[in-house]
């Protein structure tokens, strides 16, 4: 099967390209680094399959990042590249044309971004180019598929250039005279958007704005995650669930091993969504009623700001602070997509430069940054016993936050690189890929979470049947009981949190906590341990050697939090 | 009468011709990449206050870079 490359200069789009060549479906935002692994689809040229590769982005084939190196390797497996150009930023984008060309593959050229062109006042002259070239020039626009077709078509066009090397200096001569040739740029006025653009990176008006949309964006979360949970998700399972679930329950004789297993305990003779931990029941009530309203509006929010462009603003405006915690500005990216999920949030270290960098971020993130899941977890039953109590959890995490990035700067040798980063102008985003997008991180999360949640679930009822958990809680106890204030059987909690941590904060429920021990549980869930399926993702990142520094870090953080929470929180509070 | 400043001595708004980015290969291949090389015409955006990263446009791209890397950048401007 013949291989075909896309590759270009971060941020051009050949995520949109390889969605609409492929129909497989990626992430696609508007900041450069979206794609860090390589994403292989399908492509059908006449009665020929070819396998098409979505590289992450580079801006040279000169080997000084990872991510360049690895996009040298793979020019040497391919048969064919589309380069993908931004055809508002011709001259930027034409040095890795030039060496693509230099480096004897067929090439098509994709001068994408083309419908931002004519706003902008630029003006190409697709002819021209192509003739100077000697390539196939499609103009295309990934994110409405126009030009795509045409794209395909001129691919068996495709012959190998005879491109002499050249050193760096005739390239950008060669680039300049280019320019000149096939690209008109005309004057016009600055539009809204650029003159918002350019106040939301102003010191001044930045940090304001950005205020303002962090407030809001957690506004609109909770608003929609609460309003979809109460008006949606409890009537359903209420009305329709709860009615079916209890004829079961009596079928099944209301006890018995089959019935905790699929229905739970009863409580006070009725079921208890929360609390009777049956499959049927809190298996399903936790991943759907609870968890999923907040992923989703958490995932349609950030999806709008991804695709809108703030993220890197945001990422220059924290670039001060978080040079104090060994990292550069755009080591918030990794943070927040961390509260979505942890998993996405480990891969994305790989944006940043050093293992140094990688450590320091990865720790930060496992330690203090909890998940979607936990966070409408620890909402749901943490706030029930009141919003200050909700506070004292999610300061706590802020806090640990930075202390563990100020600490770990200090204590590892280096310096925080400085920051170079490509701020893309902004873009009303495209509804329709913004829901593609938000509905694939929502079957992402349902596929890999629901599984996951069930398994907790029947874990616990097997640890307490087979007395399991009685062997662990006596051995733990002088830590769990001595040091934390929490009864012994909360090992349990421990335990399943490493499988999946919403089931966790969840069994937190039946353990008839006091307030205080439920906010230092839910406190020491949040620390102690990322999910097994972040962990095998960051011990890949890595590497097992920091992947146990970490660890470390992350147990005698969990002892010594839980033990300063317990010591200085009042028992009635 | 032409003036040569660094990157973080322009102020918002002021345009220049870059001139000569005094670092080693990496540095200049790095910021070569964002577009910022010798002849190129440059506009200064913003500065991020303490020493913040320095926004600046060329071509039609606004890059922000650490403040460091900018006072390594001398531009040419027009008095």
């Amino acid at each position: 099967m013949r291989k075909i490359l896309l590759m270009g200069n971060p941020n051009v789009g050949k995520s949109a390209i390889f969605s609409r060549l492929t129909g497989a479906r990626v992430t696609i935002s508007n900041y450069p680094g979206t794609t860090v692994e390589f994403t292989q689809g399908l492509l059908k040229l006449g009665d020929e399959k070819a396998a098409v590769i979505d590289v992450p982005g580079v801006y040279s084939l000169q080997p000084s990042s990872k991510a360049e190196e690895v996009a040298v390797q793979m020019l040497k497996e391919g048969d064919l590249v589309i380069n993908i150009v931004d055809a508002t930023n011709l001259e930027r984008n034409l040095y890795l044309t030039l060496q693509l060309l230099e480096s004897n593959i067929p090439v098509v050229v994709a001068l994408n971004i083309w419908d931002d062109t004519k706003h902008r006042g630029i003006e190409i002259d697709v002819n021209k180019l192509e003739e100077i070239l000697g390539v196939p020039v499609v103009p295309t626009c990934g994110l409405t598929g126009e030009g795509i077709h045409q794209l395909v078509m001129r691919l068996p066009e495709v012959k190998s250039p005879t491109y002499p090397v050249r050193s760096d200096k005739q390239r950008w001569q060669e680039i300049g005279e280019i320019v000149e040739d096939v690209q008109k740029l005309h004057h016009r006025h600055h539009t809204f958007l650029e003159s918002l653009a350019d106040l939301s990176i102003k010191s001044l008006t930045g940090i304001p704005i950005a205020i303002v949309v962090i407030f809001i964006s957690f506004q609109i979360v909770r608003f929609i995650g609460e309003g979809l949970i109460s008006n949606v998700f409890e009537p359903l399972f209420e009305y329709i669930w709860l009615p079916l679930m209890t004829k079961l329950s009596l079928f099944l004789g209301a006890k018995g091993f089959l019935h905790n297993i699929l229905i739970g305990h009863l409580v006070n003779g009725e079921i208890d969504f929360g609390l009777s931990f049956g499959l049927l029941t809190t298996g399903l009530f936790v991943p759907f009623a609870m968890v999923l309203p907040y992923i989703f509006s958490f995932y349609l929010v950030l999806g709008l700001l991804e695709d809108w462009g703030y993220l890197p603003r945001l990422a220059v405006l924290v670039d001060n602070i978080m040079h104090r915690l060994g990292l550069h500005g755009f080591a918030i990216i990794p943070m927040i997509l961390g509260l979505g999920c942890n998993v996405p949030g480990a891969l994305a270290t790989r944006l940043l430069e050093g293992r140094r960098e990688k450590f320091i971020a990865a720790t930060m993130m496992a330690i203090a940054v909890p998940c979607m899941a936990q966070i409408a977890m620890i909402v749901g039953l943490v706030g029930e016993r009141g919003g200050q109590y909700l506070a004292i959890v999610f300061s706590v995490l802020f806090l640990l936050w930075f202390i563990l990035g100020g600490i770990l700067h200090r204590v590892l040798k280096g310096e925080s690189p400085e920051l170079t980063l490509e701020i893309p102008p902004y873009r009303i985003p495209q509804i329709f890929a913004t829901i593609k997008k938000l509905w694939m991180r929502t079957k992402a999360f349902l596929i890999a979470a629901v599984p996951y949640v069930l398994l907790g679930i029947l874990a616990v009822n097997i640890l307490y049947t087979l007395k399991i958990i009685d062997f662990f809680a006596r051995f733990f106890s002088p830590v769990l009981t001595g040091l934390w204030g929490l009864p012994p059987e909360s090992i349990s909690v421990l335990l399943v949190g490493f499988l999946r941590k919403d089931v966790a904060v969840g069994m937190l429920g039946p353990l008839n906590l006091t307030t205080k021990q439920l906010v230092i549980g839910s406190t020491i869930l949040a620390i102690y341990f990322p999910c097994v399926a972040t962990f095998i993702v960051l011990t890949r990142e890595l590497g097992v050697k920091d992947m146990l520094k970490s660890a470390l870090a992350m147990l005698f953080v969990v002892l010594i939090v839980g033990g300063i929470l317990n010591l200085l929180l009042p028992v009635n509070f | 009468m032409a003036k040569i400043l660094d990157l973080t001595q322009l102020k918002p708004g002021q345009k220049g011709i870059v001139i000569q980015i005094q670092g080693g290969a990496g540095l200049i291949r790095r910021l070569q990449t964002m577009g910022i090389r010798p002849g190129k015409n440059i506009i200064k955006i913003s500065a991020q206050i303490f020493r913040g990263p320095q926004i600046v446009k060329v071509d039609n791209l606004q890059v922000a870079i650490g403040f460091g890397m900018a006072r390594r950048v001398l531009v040419e401007v027009e008095e």
